[in-house]
């Protein structure tokens, strides 16, 4: 297979030009913080570090880390560079879990995005002929929007669909024979179930790759979605805070982990219990530093999303350095009696399973002072038996394979078909009714 | 000499086995012979119906989990040790019950016995070789 690039000189650059290029950008977009936001500025002498100590690249770990609740603190534009008059569009977090954050273009910037998302598409093997079905929500989110431009800028046709109402996303699917699929997993399996009762065979339609992101999920998933709707999943990473969707992108080529535009993005992964800057290739929690944006750049940022970075090189050919699939975040992860626990590993072992489908969810209570975790299932018709016995030891199984894959034991619960809540963004797998 | 029989999935919650008799209701739906199984979680509800097909299609667009197993019918005289005898004649042969549930015909004097067993093949040999009567669908239905 021909491997496309979109920018084939800086996305096989040897590592060391690249790095070059990292430490000049870096300097500059330190001094320029330094110079123009106050939070930063304040942070930085706090730490006893200036902008001219920065030398190399291994000297970024002397800077202060930045974490959402900075965000918060400065809600709104506190942590704007540039005059608000600079500034041509903002996205904002929904705030589920508290403030919502905001994040600035300048005009430069939704430039800059739009070719990295168009690195992103080529990279998953999207080319000028697709027909590109853009089911990421549009609105204040950065996924429809910031796809949008990407698909644009790389020349293929944009529908610009947003995401929910499954039934029509299907009939587009059908009559504009869309090849490309872009929404969150969970959604794609959303629209698998969709087209069952809806009787139209994935094959009958043209999609041919699917790409999925802005929540985690397993592998096991992946293969569900891949034979669901009969075309290639790969994932893609982006958050809003660092720019949106498009940070990170998997080639058809790598078989683990997705390919960081680190000419754009400086990752490093971290204890985040110490801070510590682990060796490469440990797992921790991943780090930003955006070295390219104008309007809200970031420094350090903290995103929560544990990953480990993978240095061998590619058989696409690119040297951009690769993040595994992110399998959890530091903020999701449950602890249960003691125990760390992520959905994506009940997610997996809940796909190892014969029949179970993709929709589950994780019910945690507090009994006294006891933590107890239930795991909803649904009882397909591929699961379903006449007898008791065949549907207790179904039970039995998933809570024996849960209890040796994390050690903690759960009770499992069945439910009667979509009763869990489906998902048109991002899916809730965790009800946590624990008062803490 | 098999019966269909259809099974779906409850979730132990109020109101779910009103709502699937009236869906059946609803449909012109007759149903012939029923049981619930149940643990403390959820359910199996077993049902014998004159149109299977049909039962099944309007239960699975309601949403409802559907199965299809197929059963047998025995047909004892309504009396002390009907089920007895033909448990018996079961047992000497080796033959494990799965479940079965049982109604008594008013008008013929007979009772009917649902039987599923592991071994289907196995316990018609037995059964029609021991002279029970075992009922067809459409004779089941028209009781």
């Amino acid at each position: 297979m021909t491997v496309i690039y979109w920018e084939e000189e800086m996305e096989t650059l040897p590592r060391v030009g690249l790095e070059s290029i990292q430490l000049r950008r870096l300097q500059h977009l330190v001094a320029r913080v330094y110079k123009t936001v106050e939070p930063y500025r304040r942070k930085m002498d706090e730490a006893g570090v200036r902008p001219e100590d920065i030398k190399s690249l291994g000297d970024l770990g002397r800077l202060p880390f930045t974490a959402k609740d900075d965000l918060r603190n400065n809600y709104p534009f506190g942590l704007f560079t540039v005059p608000m008059e600079e500034v041509v569009r903002v996205h904002a977090s929904s705030g589920t879990t508290g403030k919502s954050t905001v994040v600035g273009y300048t005009s430069k910037d939704i430039d800059t995005w739009a070719g990295i998302m168009a690195r992103a598409l080529c990279c998953a093997g999207t080319t000028r002929e697709d027909m590109v079905q853009n089911a990421y929500g549009y609105g204040l989110f950065t996924g429809g929007l910031g796809a949008h431009y990407g698909i644009e800028r790389l020349g293929a046709t944009v529908i610009p669909v947003s995401g929910g109402n499954s039934k029509r996303q299907i009939n587009i699917m059908k009559d504009f024979r869309s090849t490309v699929l872009l929404s969150t997993p969970s959604y794609a399996l959303n629209l698998a179930d969709a087209m069952d009762s809806l009787d139209i065979p994935p094959a009958s339609l043209s999609l041919r790759v699917g790409i999925f992101g802005a929540e985690p999920w397993s592998e096991n998933m992946r293969e569900e979605v891949e034979k669901k709707l009969n075309l290639k999943a790969v994932d893609i990473y982006g958050l809003s805070e660092v720019m949106g969707p498009g940070v990170a992108q998997e080639c058809l080529q790598s078989d683990r982990g997705m390919h960081i535009f680190e000419d754009h993005f400086l990752p490093e992964i971290i204890d985040p219990d110490s801070g510590e800057v682990l060796p490469a290739g440990e797992q921790g929690e991943l780090v930003f530093t955006t070295l390219t944006k104008e309007a809200f750049p970031l420094i350090r940022y903290r995103t929560k999303d544990i990953s480990r970075l993978i240095y061998e090189p590619c058989d696409c050919g690119r040297t951009l350095v690769r993040m595994e699939k992110v399998t959890g975040r530091t903020d999701d992860m449950l602890i249960i009696r003691g125990v760390n626990i992520f959905p994506s590993q009940v997610e997996h072992v809940l796909m190892g399973v014969e029949g179970v489908e993709p929709h589950y969810q994780i019910v945690v209570e507090r009994e006294g002072n006891l933590d107890t975790m239930s795991v909803q299932v649904e009882v397909s018709e591929g699961l379903f038996s006449d007898e008791i016995r065949v549907l207790e030891n179904l039970t039995k199984k998933i809570q024996a394979d849960i209890k040796s894959l994390l050690g903690v034991t759960c009770r499992v619960k069945l439910v009667e078909p979509k009763t869990i809540q489906r998902s048109e963004g991002k899916a809730q797998r965790v009800i946590d009714n624990r008062k803490i | 000499m098999l019966v269909e029989q259809i099974a779906v999935f409850l979730e132990n919650k109020s109101g779910r086995l009103a709502e699937i008799t009236a869906i059946l209701a609803e449909n012109d739906t007759n149903i012939r012979a029923l049981s619930v199984a149940d643990t403390a979680d959820f359910g199996i509800l077993r049902l014998i119906v004159n149109d299977v097909e049909k039962a099944r299609t309007i239960l699975q667009e309601a949403g409802f989990t559907v199965g299809k197993t197929n059963v047998l019918a025995v047909e004892v005289v309504d009396k002390t040790g009907g089920l007895a005898t033909v448990l018996k004649s079961l047992h000497n042969a080796g033959i494990n019950v799965e479940y079965m549930y049982a109604f008594v015909n008013k008008s013929g004097g007979n009772a009917v016995l649902i039987f599923r067993f592991e071994k289907m093949d196995e316990a018609i040999d037995v059964l029609q070789k021991d002279g029970f009567t075992l009922l067809s669908g459409e004779q089941v239905c028209a009781l």
